[in-house]
């Protein structure tokens, strides 16, 4: 089992169970919602914003480990930092996990970086990539509740 | 025309003259060559048969035999080969109208799956039976598949559903499903067997009081044909359907069981081939049935390969197996209660091998995945049925449903993959 102790690591379990930045931000410039119809995984994210930069960022939501440990690692990750940044951000996380011929590390990645062993479980990436989707979605401010299905 | 051989070779079995010999499990697993398999090095234990079964070498090997040796089209060819395949496809039907105990095999309509079944029932007596202001009774435990094709309906004609509730224990309340007649009640549909909480509905009994206030029954046997024989006859009901591969047949056939004076009232359901008696562009005439509720090429191979499932079936002491399965239940249910912060959900009085649970706060699909890592494949989320989820006020679950082919070893794998979970997550 040596593998899944590289997918139910340490810090994910850790922010499984104490997620940072788990809160309604009211007001909040900026409001998605992520729905995974297939295991009924959702998230909220909300956003502050001064000018371009990510004041303030909140979520909300219910889900499997991954997918609320990885919400909780993208608020710390973004918080701060400019929509630009988030984007590449948002890209590289994909890539991580989606892109064969990634080879993003710790360096780049950072604490995200913990997310690299769910490349190995093809069924759980899209817990993984929902809060990054919906937060997309925030700062495109899209109304309708983006989901991870077509 | 076929050859004196190929018609004996089309010949259904005779049980009776053959008897099954008794329940074997380490000889029917012989049977499954899928569950020789190993997953992430680990021998397969394999407790998702409510999405569907794992298929025996005699529905493999009739599949071979049919594409091998008799494919063509059938009932329109005059050559050798549709002929065969004719026969073959209508002595699968034969093999259903006996194992179901039908009045005639005019009332088995090959479909889908139950979901095509039901949309069928929907398009056709529903579209001409219900109006403006008439009612649908189902339940609480309904599958999606029976609730969304009564919705949709209702939507179109401004009809209403009426839903019969369940206690916790996942039992339906009778008493609540008397009073839910109206005038207006136009169908029941209900589900037999959950497959979420395996309670097993007393349909016999549901279809004799919606008799009393004169209204039809559909009842939707998806997961209860598996587990134990059902005879129409003896039900009554006007509608009944199932899907093929949850009964070890292949994926993408089913059947949709209606009483003759149903069907024959019935509009068709498709057009096209097949389902007509006479075109020309002023008039059309229908076909007889089954057939004017089977427009088009059907799957004639999915036929066959349910044609053999039940031979299999028939050859195997079905309801020696149904022993077995509710003995493994019984154990199953007594080694899970001894896992620490386990929540079984569906703890009817009468239930098949299905056991849903939730976990301390884990979430099921986290539970799914390390399960995988042992081998064990299980459902995990929400089964199709978020009413079930909602009435206990959970997103989702993890579902072990059993077959006859699973063993003590399995849920042994099932329990010691639980405490790995538990490990896990602290
Ligand atoms: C009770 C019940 N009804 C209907 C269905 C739908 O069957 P199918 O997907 O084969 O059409 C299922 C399958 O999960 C089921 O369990």
């Amino acid at each position: 089992m040596s593998d899944l102790r590289e997918l139910y690591q340490q810090l994910i379990l850790d922010h499984n169970k104490n997620p940072r930045n788990f809160r309604v931000l009211d007001p909040a410039d900026r409001f998605a919602e992520g729905y995974n119809p297939l295991c009924g995984d959702k998230v909220e994210v909300y956003l502050q914003l001064h000018g371009d930069r990510i004041k303030d960022i909140g979520f909300q939501g219910s889900g499997c480990a991954i997918s609320k440990a990885s919400a909780s690692l993208m608020t710390e990750t973004i918080k701060g930092k400019t929509l630009g940044e988030s984007e590449t951000f948002f890209k590289d996380f994909q890539a991580m996990l989606t892109d064969p011929s990634s080879n993003l590390g710790l360096d780049q990645m950072g604490k995200l970086f913990a997310f690299a062993g769910v490349r190995d479980y093809p069924t759980r990436i899209k817990c993984a990539t929902l809060s990054w989707h919906a937060l997309r979605a925030a700062i495109e401010n899209v109304q309708t509740p983006i989901t991870t299905e077509r | 025309m076929s050859s004196p051989l190929d018609i004996l070779t089309l010949q259904p079995p005779e049980p009776a003259a053959h008897p099954a010999p008794p329940f074997d499990v380490r000889r029917v697993r012989a049977d499954f060559p899928i569950l020789g398999q190993q997953v992430q090095g680990q021998p397969l234990v394999y407790l998702d048969n409510g999405a569907t079964a794992q298929k025996p070498r005699a529905v493999i090997d009739a599949l071979s035999h049919y594409y091998t040796d008799q494919n063509a089209n059938v009932h329109r060819g005059v050559h050798h080969l549709s002929q065969i395949a004719t026969d073959a496809y209508e002595a699968a039907r034969r093999k259903v109208a006996t194992f179901i105990n039908a009045a005639s095999d005019r009332e088995i309509i090959f479909v889908r799956g139950t979901t095509e079944g039901i949309n069928l029932i929907a398009q056709t007596f529903g579209r001409e039976q219900i109006g403006e202001g008439d009612e649908i009774i189902i339940s609480e435990m309904e599958h999606h598949s029976n609730i969304v094709p009564w919705w949709m309906l209702c939507r179109e004609k401004g009809a209403k559903l009426r839903v019969i509730p369940m206690n916790d224990r996942g039992e339906l309340c009778m008493d609540t499903y008397q009073t839910l007649f109206s005038s207006r009640t136009k169908l029941v549909s209900i589900i037999h067997i959950s497959n979420v909480l395996g309670t097993v509905n007393p349909v016999r009994e549901m279809v004799q009081i919606a008799h009393a206030h004169g209204v039809p029954v559909h009842i939707d046997g998806a997961q209860a044909v598996p587990h134990q024989r059902v005879d129409m006859r003896d039900l009554g009901c006007a509608f009944y359907t199932f899907s093929g591969h949850k009964m070890f047949a292949p994926t993408g056939i089913g059947v949709l069981y209606g009483s003759e004076t149903y069907l024959d009232a019935m509009p068709p359901y498709q057009g096209g081939g097949s389902m007509i008696q006479n075109v020309d562009f002023d008039n059309i005439t229908y076909g007889n049935l089954p057939n004017k509720f089977e427009a088009g090429t059907p799957n004639i191979a999915g036929s066959i390969g349910l044609g053999a499932a039940i031979d299999y079936l028939n050859s195997i002491d079905f309801n020696g197996a149904a022993k077995y399965e509710a003995n493994l239940l019984e154990y199953a249910h007594d080694v899970l209660r001894g896992v620490p912060d386990l929540k079984l959900l569906g703890t009817a009085e009468c239930k098949v091998g299905v056991l849903s649970f939730i976990l301390a706060d884990i979430h099921p699909h986290d539970v799914g995945t390390i399960l995988d890592q042992a081998g064990v494949a299980v459902r995990a989320g929400h089964h199709c049925a978020q009413p079930v989820m909602k009435h206990y006020d959970i997103p989702a679950a993890t579902r072990a449903s059993l077959s006859f082919y699973n063993t003590r070893e399995d849920i042994d794998a099932l329990v010691s993959g639980l405490h790995s979970v538990r490990k896990i997550f602290g």
